[in-house]
């Protein structure tokens, strides 16, 4: 920046910078300054602070209004989430809210009920329903495509009134091979 | 009398032609004189980057495929036509579709300058790559030409970029569901990332390469008004000043590269 300057200092005195060394170098350090300021104030105006966004929890009707082991879709459309009745073999009934975003890049996977599966249309990664084996359990695990992991399980739980909660922001991952035991809820 | 009205016209010719308005327009001689020509582009604001003279093989499109030229040609198009349909366009997630709708099906010459935006994004994407198959198979971005490679490949990821941002805005199934792979990819950015290397230490789910392009958990109005934003304004400009200095690199390294 100042490389071309003339040598003008007094050598006799014990000057680092010379006037216009300083100068140069004060205008530099004021420009780059206030330059990545506002920098830094762009990057947090692209983030607001209120998102507007429709609640994450929603209310899905009486525990009754859906048959054993069967993968409702009435709120795929509103919600994107399956509402799954599972009855286990001795007979006890869950419910598991299956989040329908493919765990891939985020399309909606569709249930394939003859195949017993869910596949999404994107990159066709498929998920495997109803475990026949060990419990009818929904394991919903990858089986099949780009998918990295399991489709996600939403916290669900029964309020006083009986009413179905679904809350779209807690989300329940398989881990360690086993779905964790707060993932459904009995009913 | 004859000879009169002649000279009377050469007089008001005269006029015309010596006028501060003609000659402030016209600045050279029209004849064919090479430095007439070489006046033409170079007392030309928007032919000032172009070379004076160019060698004989610079025509040869054979040699070059007139690639870089012809995506410079597609660039303007989409220009013009973006600028013709931003008329009509509304990036709201209320107005956006109905106005695709009311552009394709009722708007005199609507359909026809979507088509066109649409093609000719369409050709600059395949005439970007041509253009790069082609210079890397003669050499050309070899030195001293390498720095113009350089600012080539930061213009072929803006062209993919305003092709990605373009792809939003009709506001269907298509564009909200390629969007929502598109933008989920950035979550595997590395350090930005939330799933990227070392995600988790820097960046959070709701501050994250993801979230400032989406502007919102999923895609929705906010994203349509950031794409919209990046594709009519922020990377046509940037673009546009990344091809001033590519068009200017060649000149400056001595032209169109000749074959060897």
């Amino acid at each position: 920046m100042a490389g071309q300057v003339r040598d003008d200092t007094d050598k006799t005195k014990d000057w680092t910078w010379s006037r216009r060394d300083f100068l140069s170098l004060g205008g530099w350090a004021a420009t780059l300054g206030v330059l990545s300021i506002l920098t830094m104030a762009f990057v947090r105006f692209m983030f607001p602070r209120v998102l507007f966004e429709p609640s994450t929890l929603f209310k899905a009707g009486k525990a009754n209004d859906y048959s054993p082991n069967t993968v409702s879709e009435k709120y795929i459309a509103s919600q994107r989430v399956w509402i799954i009745k599972q009855q286990d073999t001795t007979g006890a009934n869950f419910l598991i809210a299956l989040s329908a975003i493919c765990t891939h890049l985020g399309c909606t996977p569709r249930w394939l009920v003859t195949e017993n599966k869910f596949k999404c249309p994107c990159h066709g990664s498929g998920f495997r329903g109803f475990d026949l084996e060990r419990g009818r359990d929904i394991t919903a695990i990858h089986f099949e495509g780009p998918a990295p992991r399991p489709l996600e399980r939403l916290k669900v739980w029964v309020d006083a009134a009986g009413d179905i909660n679904v809350d779209k922001g807690i989300k329940i991952l398989w881990k360690d091979g086993v779905w964790p035991s707060d993932s459904r809820v009995k009913v | 009398m004859a000879s009169n009205q002649e000279k009377e016209k050469t007089n008001i010719l005269k006029l015309i032609t010596e006028s501060q308005v003609w000659t402030s327009t016209f600045r050279h001689g029209y004849a064919d004189t090479p430095r007439n020509r070489a006046l033409q582009i170079s007392a030309n604001v928007w032919l000032h980057l172009h070379p004076t003279k160019v060698r004989r093989h610079g025509i040869r499109y054979r040699y070059t495929w007139c690639a870089g030229g012809l995506t410079f040609l597609l660039y303007l198009v989409t220009v013009v036509t973006g600028v013709v349909l931003m008329f009509y366009y509304r990036p709201t997630g209320e107005y956006a579709y109905h106005d695709i709708k009311y552009l394709d099906f009722d708007v005199p010459f609507g359909m026809f300058t979507r088509n066109m935006h649409r093609w000719a994004a369409h050709g600059m994407v395949i005439m970007v790559w041509l253009h790069m198959f082609r210079v890397f198979m003669t050499g050309s971005y070899k030195p001293p030409r390498e720095f113009n490679w350089v600012v080539g490949v930061l213009l072929l990821t803006l062209t993919l970029l305003l092709s990605f941002t373009g792809y939003l805005l009709p506001w269907d199934q298509l564009a909200i569901w390629a969007v929502t792979v598109g933008t989920n990819m950035a979550r595997a950015t590395p350090l930005l990332g939330m799933e990227g290397p070392f995600g988790e230490s820097l960046v959070t789910p709701r501050y994250n390469a993801r979230t400032i392009l989406t502007a919102a958990v999923n895609v929705g109005p906010p994203t349509l008004l950031r794409f919209y934003v990046l594709h009519c304004i922020f990377i046509p400009i940037a673009a546009s000043v990344l091809m001033i200095l590519h068009f200017w690199r060649i000149r400056k390294d001595g032209g169109i590269s000749g074959p060897l």
